[in-house]
């Protein structure tokens, strides 16, 4: 091999070498993105929890709907395996209470309503977008671990596959189609 | 006596509480009382004229299932004017705790309440939020009723104190005689289940298991289903060359359901759980089905710890293969069991349950209050009871 050829073989190994540790890089950083998201959507969803529990407990609510939100609430918070399900479960709850015929002028004279519904509604759209933003993170890492050079080099490690969070988070459907908007997806 | 019973669950959509509620007012009613039932319904529903509906009820996750429950606005405002209007002596709520028309009327009212636990559950919750409000308004209870020793145990270990046993109620009469649906049971014999599918607790996985060991033995023996769910994922379960032999009914009418006891040689109430009473072993009993069951405590009190009924370990498909197996090849204890069912169901006819009932209502009524009874727009026969003694 002349020394050229040797010279051309050094810096292509030297490339690789650079590129593959890049993407190794690139897949960390994928994952720690992953991480900080996930915190994220569950900071926002123990948020969304605690205030759906003081409204239970404000007496904005008759005591029947009260209940059923406290309960629900708390297997939110108290669920491990069946997180997704829980959190689904609370949303169809808070969406059934504030639909009920009449809702609006049940809560009209009392002093706290508007302030707790005002921030149930922030803290479910904080859900609504944290979710988003994680699921979009788990989707470009699952992308990123399928390429072939991830495989056959373990560029990830042991680091274990992430994966979506789906729950229903919607408190109105339609609305947000309807505007167009994903940012206004919530009930006046 | 004039009583005001509030049902929690919607009154169109079939349920062990819902028909414990209008058994319970028509045998009353029977016995010369007069009698109003609130209920979550639709204004436009068909409704028998002593049930007034409190708003359409809507499907919420609860207790581990979906239940179609009334908690807005518009239901309580309905609750507090039919209290109001009502000049009950006793108030007779069904379920207290569920977030629904009887959780509601203990929280307005100040008359005398009764309260009928229907439900059993092992699991706990700690009501942090509405816990205050929630025992505030469940105080207001005078006197409580459990449908069984299960739901006894779930009140005493989550709300405290203590309740009566009356047991359901059956109208035997209803479900002693029928025809069997054409074509049953058949050459090869019959299982029967009656229940929701999609409900694990009410044991249709074992029971699938159990038929797949025992319809391969077998051939000609089908299963009966009766209940709502997905049939698609039913079928699913079963294995490909018991297909045709396992039969969906659907959800079906009070009518075919009597005909669906009587359609088979085995009836089975595999339940793993969450079963105050079972009903539908009360009803298979008052149809003389030969029953297999699970062990739970409260079918085991049913059917007399096994002399009305077979018993298998709770969740043991082989076993429960095993029961029916023994049963279908044995028709001489096919009847002891069929006779032994009927005799023992007469403990919960409606009449005797209705008159157990009537006297918590006096027990909790104020000594020496009179009755409402007879005033108002009340058009019934006129209490035939003595306002015997009462305590607070």
């Amino acid at each position: 091999m002349s020394p050229a050829a040797e010279l051309v073989l050094i810096a292509a190994l030297a490339v690789c070498g650079v590129y593959v540790s890049w993407r190794a890089g690139r897949l960390d950083r994928l994952h720690a993105k992953v991480d900080t998201a996930r915190a994220s959507l569950d900071a926002a969803l123990v948020r969304r929890s605690s205030v759906a529990l003081e409204i239970a407990s404000s007496g904005v609510l008759n005591l029947a709907a009260s209940v059923l939100l406290a309960n629900l609430a708390h297997d939110a918070r108290s669920a491990e395996a069946g997180r997704e399900l829980a959190e689904s479960d609370l949303t169809r709850a808070l969406r059934a209470v504030f639909s009920q015929p009449e809702f609006g002028s049940s809560v009209a004279g009392h002093p706290e309503a508007e302030e707790l519904l005002s921030e149930l509604e922030s803290t479910a759209h904080q859900v609504f977008l944290a979710r988003r933003f994680y699921n979009d993170a788990v989707a470009l890492t699952i992308a990123a671990r399928r390429r072939w050079m991830a495989r056959l080099l373990r560029l990830a490690g042991g680091a274990p596959m992430p994966e979506f969070f789906e729950i229903d988070d919607t408190l109105s459907p339609g609305e947000a189609q309807a505007s167009g908007s994903d940012m206004t997806h919530l009930a006046s | 006596m004039r009583v005001g019973l509030v049902c929690p669950y919607s009154w169109e959509v079939p349920g062990g509480v819902q028909e414990h509620i209008r058994d319970l007012a028509e045998a009353l009613m029977d016995l010369g009382h007069d009698v109003s039932v609130i209920s979550p319904a639709d204004d436009d529903a068909a409704l028998p004229d002593y049930v007034v509906p409190a708003g359409r009820a809507v499907a919420v996750p609860y207790n581990g299932s979906i239940a179609r429950l009334a908690f807005g606005p518009l239901s309580a405002n309905r609750v507090r004017r039919w209290i109001k209007d009502g000049n009950f002596d006793v108030l007779h709520v069904h379920e207290p705790a569920a977030p629904s028309l009887s959780l509601i009327a203990c929280w307005v009212a100040d008359i005398p309440i009764v309260a009928t636990i229907h439900g059993a559950t092992t699991r706990s919750r700690a009501l942090h939020a509405a816990e205050p409000m929630l025992r505030s308004a469940l105080e207001k209870i005078n006197g409580r009723i459990a449908v069984s020793e299960a739901a006894r145990a779930t009140l005493v270990r989550h709300l405290g104190g203590d309740a009566v046993l009356i047991p359901n109620g059956v109208t035997v009469r209803r479900f002693e005689k029928a025809e069997p649906l054409p074509g049953w049971p058949g050459e090869g014999g019959a299982i029967g289940f009656l229940g929701r599918m999609d409900e694990p607790r009410k044991g249709l996985s074992v029971l699938l298991s159990a038929f797949a060991e025992i319809g391969a033995a077998r051939p000609g023996l089908r299963l009966l289903i009766a209940g709502r769910g997905d049939a698609a994922e039913v079928m699913a379960r079963v294995p490909a060359d018991l297909r045709d032999r396992v039969v969906l009914f659907g959800q079906v009418t009070e009518a075919i359901k009597v005909q669906v006891y009587h359609s088979v040689d085995v009836f089975c109430a595999p339940n793993t759980g969450g079963e105050s009473f079972g009903i539908v072993l009360a009803e298979a009993m008052a149809s003389g089905a030969p029953i297999v069951a699970s062990d739970l405590d409260a079918f085991r009190r049913v059917l007399r710890g096994g002399r009305a009924g077979e018993l298998f370990p709770n969740g043991d498909p082989h076993e429960l293969a095993e029961a029916i197996g023994r049963l279908l090849d044995d028709p001489q204890r096919r009847a002891t069991l069929s006779a032994a069912a009927s005799a023992a169901v007469r403990a919960y006819d409606w009449p005797t349950i209705a008159r157990d009932v009537v006297k918590v209502y006096e027990a909790v009524r104020p000594a020496g209050a009179s009755l409402n009874g007879r005033s108002g727009a009340s058009s019934g026969v006129p209490p035939s009871d003595p306002s015997g003694s009462a305590t607070g």
